[in-house]
């Protein structure tokens, strides 16, 4: 961008370097990252679904590989991700209806967001595991 | 937005642009709107969603089939993935237009997010529905 040739060297409007980092702008990024994670996390749903549809041998790899070690930390990170980008979402309605933007108020909305998505995560899992058990 | 009052003359939209309110693009508020109704869908679809994991967790292949193809879990499943699908292409598509600055290289970008929504959305609806008919 800076290295532009010919054009006018204007200045740049302030980005990311400038500013300290603050917690409603880590969640702004967080929300961002969690949902290009979820957008390819999907691709595993549906794998998942149309190996279930397919076969009964496709289906037992599938449950195989995503029941693994690592293919259970992948979807415990997958859930993670998807109930936090659901709570930040939330917290982007709050604030469509014109709500939630005072210092207080976003400062709270952010951490219980982070609160939240962990303690629904585990919730989820726990849920899972007495189901399972 | 360009306050006509503040500057009569300003602004080369003519009149009947500005009352049609679709800005540059030609598309007005269709794709924030997109995003907020698909988002709004997709709270208790992805809930339900995780419902239904929760419960097949650990059960038989015969029974996570039949779960997955009752219809009422079948219905509920196939709007989530639409729903879902949808947002996906609306989120990635801003994202693209932020970081993806070369034109060739936008419009591919662009291409191909919208075939991979897609290609997402129609594998799981086909699947849900082979499950739920009992192919």
């Amino acid at each position: 961008m800076s290295d532009m040739q010919g054009a006018a060297r204007r200045p740049l409007s302030p980005h990311l370097q400038i500013y300290r980092p603050m917690l409603t702008m880590m969640m702004s990024i967080v929300h961002r990252i969690t949902g290009v994670a979820l957008y390819f996390g999907t691709f595993l749903l549906i794998v998942w679904l149309v190996a279930a549809a397919s076969s009964d041998a496709a289906f037992a790899t599938v449950n195989a590989v995503y029941g693994s070690w690592i293919g259970l930390i992948a979807l415990f990170g997958f859930s993670w991700a998807l109930l936090h980008h659901m709570l930040g979402g939330i917290r982007h309605f709050i604030w469509d209806m014109g709500h939630g933007f005072g210092p207080q108020a976003r400062e709270l909305m952010a951490k219980l967001t982070i609160g939240g998505s962990v303690a629904l995560t585990v919730l989820l899992w726990i849920a899972i595991y007495a189901v399972k058990g | 937005m360009s306050g006509s009052s503040d500057f009569p003359g300003s602004s080369l939209r003519t009149p009947r642009r500005r009352v049609a309110g679709l800005g540059a693009a030609h598309s007005g508020t269709h794709h924030f709107w997109l995003q907020r109704v698909t988002a709004l869908a997709n709270v208790p679809l992805t809930l339900a969603f995780l419902a239904v994991l929760i419960c097949v967790a650990g059960e038989s292949p015969e029974r996570v089939l039949a779960t997955i193809g009752h219809p009422v879990v079948a219905i509920i499943l196939i709007l989530a993935i639409v729903s879902i699908t949808t947002h996906m292409r609306a989120g990635m598509q801003v994202v693209i237009e932020d970081y993806v600055h070369g034109e060739g290289a936008k419009v591919l970008s662009l291409v191909a997010n919208t075939f991979f929504c897609a290609a997402m959305g129609c594998a799981g609806v086909f699947a849900i529905l082979k499950i739920s008919f009992g192919g």
